[in-house]
């Protein structure tokens, strides 16, 4: 039923979302990797005031198996303010969860009862196959006239091209394959937008075949990953230009966009450099006409006993950093960066988007470190920060351990476990200080029933689920 | 034309003005993105212009339709198509769909037609259509009705639209320069909800008026 005032979590700018309410919900895709009980959506207590604070306070299992719950994402949010295809009375009360092994889309009620969200749509694999041409769906973005989905895999799980499904925000039903003229573009991964300048970007991992039996040494060490950035117009869907990182750089993973719609420059992740194991983050700017990437921030890899390494990266002697997601604050100051081999979690001032400062950083886990959370001090940890979510004040950051079933098990093979956790992140300090593990927060071990934690959203929206047409 | 119809189109026009989807939102985000007031003041035109088509489209077809056939029939015909569209606005969940914030004013006013006429902008304009003047009598088809039935159809469409103009101007003008987009979360009602109930409305009174 259409409200008779806009959804109180849409915000017409940057600006104004930063005064949102604190999340009392978190919603966290949970997902078992021996595919012999469901995945999950769990459903975390994140109000500190609350007795259950930092606790699994509901849980709804899937009805299959297998589904490998990843990357997921609101049916509506503030670009439903947009002026161009304004709908401001839709709810944001769905979340629409692909999971990236089976094809399956999910789409999950969490208004009812947001403890104990209930699933209302299955779109089967062969939906997203026959009027899209994909499989492996994996992020999701509400767009002002529909809901954008990308998927990393051709149909039926065939290698590609990968690309971006349009799903119909009513009905979620798949309307088709968004790109009219997708260029050179092949490989998929992640897609955003300048939604105010009708730019649409989109980044490359690798296709089903390539990281679905773990990351392949001979297609890294040959290059063969993903290593460029496409631009396209958004209205003509139309592929427009690649810029090209250098194929060292291999797996062009996330992309952060400015927030501020006037802005044309973002930030995309790179997972790691073959010639020295380091990790990077880039900006994209406008160029001219065209665009380009700037590398600006290098992450060098850790030297480390051999011994002490996983076979896939023993030969090496390092640790690479393995920066495998970042995440921008909505008022576009911090960005924060994962370090999954490292186990650390970076805090970056970008308020000069082209000379990040780094202000602050996090050690949990990592190949070698296996550093302990205060709340738990005899508790070595597996894993690393990995999917980090901020929320729209900026002022909580949330982080779960897991990567992707298969290259989990690769890097970690003594297990990689599973936990989350908060970091208080003060805006008005930038330095070490301003960045600390919240002690009082720490779900791990059982809490989520022998799943790996994902992707983290946060109940009313965070900091990469809305985009905004005004500044 | 009575006092009582110029009324009704104004009030109209207003209305149509006031809603956001009509316009006046696009013409403050093309200001705000260039922090340049007059950006906002050139894309109003831009938006009257494609409204002025849409309603005019209708307004001419419905002058036209009336020099031939008999008004009753035209009313009750119009009514109910009328509150059927209604109906439809009502119960329908889709949305115009639309991408794009970086377009010409030519492109503008083509988006403002195509929004205005989705949501029938011009049907809501019927009862007064129908009731306005007086219906050409039996022997006087042909061009003179034609020319007098379309100058009413140019008149009612210049009424509508300048009242949607102004209406639509202040309003952007005083959210860009002093109000802010906060105000939406507030004040942006769900115009459409209202909208399907003055087309219904609209439909039942051409319809009761007819009979």
């Amino acid at each position: 039923m259409a409200l008779w005032k806009p959804d109180p979590t849409f915000y017409a700018s940057p600006r104004d979302a930063v005064s949102a309410p604190p999340e009392k919900l978190a919603y966290v895709a949970a997902f078992d990797r021996a595919a012999e009980k469901p995945d999950a959506i769990a459903v975390l207590d994140v109000d500190p005031g609350s007795s259950s604070y930092g606790d699994v306070v509901g849980w709804t299992d899937l009805p299959y198996l297998g589904d490998e719950l990843h990357h997921f994402g609101w049916n509506a949010c503030s670009s439903a303010l947009c002026p161009y295809a304004p709908h401001p009375h839709v709810e944001r009360r769905y979340l629409i969860v692909p999971g990236l092994r089976s094809s399956r889309v999910y789409v999950i009620d969490t208004k009812e009862n947001p403890t104990a969200p209930e699933i209302v749509k299955i779109l089967e694999p062969d939906e997203l196959a026959k009027r899209a041409g994909y499989s492996r769906p994996h992020t999701v973005h509400c767009g002002p006239e529909g809901l954008y989905l990308t998927a990393l895999g051709g149909a039926n799980g065939e290698d590609g091209p990968g690309g971006i499904a349009l799903l119909d925000h009513t009905s979620f039903d798949v309307l088709g394959r968004w790109e009219v003229d997708r260029g050179p573009q092949y490989f998929a991964y992640d897609a955003w937008w300048h939604i105010a300048h009708d730019v649409l970007v989109t980044s490359e991992w690798g296709t089903p075949s390539m990281i679905e039996d773990g990351v392949v040494g001979e297609l890294l060490l040959g290059r063969k990953y993903g290593h460029a950035l496409h631009f396209w117009d958004l209205r003509k869907r139309r592929h427009v230009q690649t810029v090209d990182l250098g194929d060292e750089h291999q797996m062009a993973l996330e992309l952060r966009p400015a927030h501020d719609p006037t802005k044309q420059y973002g930030f995309v992740g790179v997972v790691v450099s073959v010639e020295d194991l380091s990790a990077s983050v880039w900006a994209w700017h406008r160029d001219g006409d065209g665009w380009a990437a700037k590398k600006v921030i290098t992450i060098p890899a850790e030297p480390a006993d051999a011994a002490g390494l996983p076979p896939v990266i023993a030969p090496f002697g390092a640790v690479p950093p393995l920066v495998t997601d970042i995440d921008l604050s909505v008022d576009d100051r911090w960005l924060y960066v994962s370090c999954w081999g490292t186990g650390e979690l970076k805090r970056y001032d970008v308020s000069d988007p082209f000379n990040p400062v780094e202000a602050g950083s996090v050690r949990l886990g990592g190949i070698t470190g296996r550093a302990a959370h205060p709340a738990a001090p005899d508790l070595p940890l597996s894993g690393g920060p990995q999917m980090v979510e901020v929320s729209r004040d900026g002022r909580r950051v949330y982080v779960t351990n897991s990567l992707y079933g298969a290259w989990d098990d690769q890097f970690y093979p003594d297990g990689v476990g599973a936990w989350m956790a908060k970091l208080d992140s003060d805006p008005g300090d930038a330095s070490a200080n301003g960045f600390k593990l919240d002690e009082r927060f720490f779900p791990h071990g059982e809490a989520f029933r022998g799943r790996r934690p994902h992707q983290t959203r946060l109940q009313g929206g965070d900091a990469s689920s809305d985009s905004y047409c005004y500044p | 034309m009575t006092d009582g119809s110029l009324a009704a189109l104004v009030a109209l026009g207003a209305f149509h003005g006031l809603n956001p989807a009509m316009g006046w939102l696009f013409a403050v985000a093309r200001g705000l993105q260039e922090r340049s007031r007059s950006l906002v003041l050139q894309a109003l035109p831009a938006i009257a212009a494609g409204h002025a088509a849409s309603v005019g489209a209708v307004a001419v077809l419905v002058a036209l339709t009336r020099s031939v056939v008999a008004t009753q029939t035209l009313a009750i015909g119009g009514g109910v198509l009328l509150v059927g569209f209604g109906l439809w606005r009502l119960l329908s969940q889709r949305h115009f769909r639309w991408v794009g914030m970086r377009i010409s004013l030519w492109q503008l006013a083509g988006w403002s037609f195509l929004m205005s006429s989705v949501h029938g902008a011009g049907l809501m304009l019927l009862p007064v259509l129908t009731s306005s003047g007086t219906a050409p009598a039996g022997h006087d088809h042909g061009l003179h009705a034609s020319g007098s039935a379309l100058s009413t159809g140019v008149f009612v469409t210049a009424v509508h639209t300048l009242a949607m103009f102004t209406v639509a101007g202040v309003v952007a003008v005083a959210v860009y320069e002093i109000l802010g987009l906060a105000v939406l979360r507030r004040a942006w009602f769900n115009l459409d909800r209202l909208w399907a109930a003055a087309l219904i409305g609209a439909g039942t009174i051409t319809v009761l008026t007819a009979l």
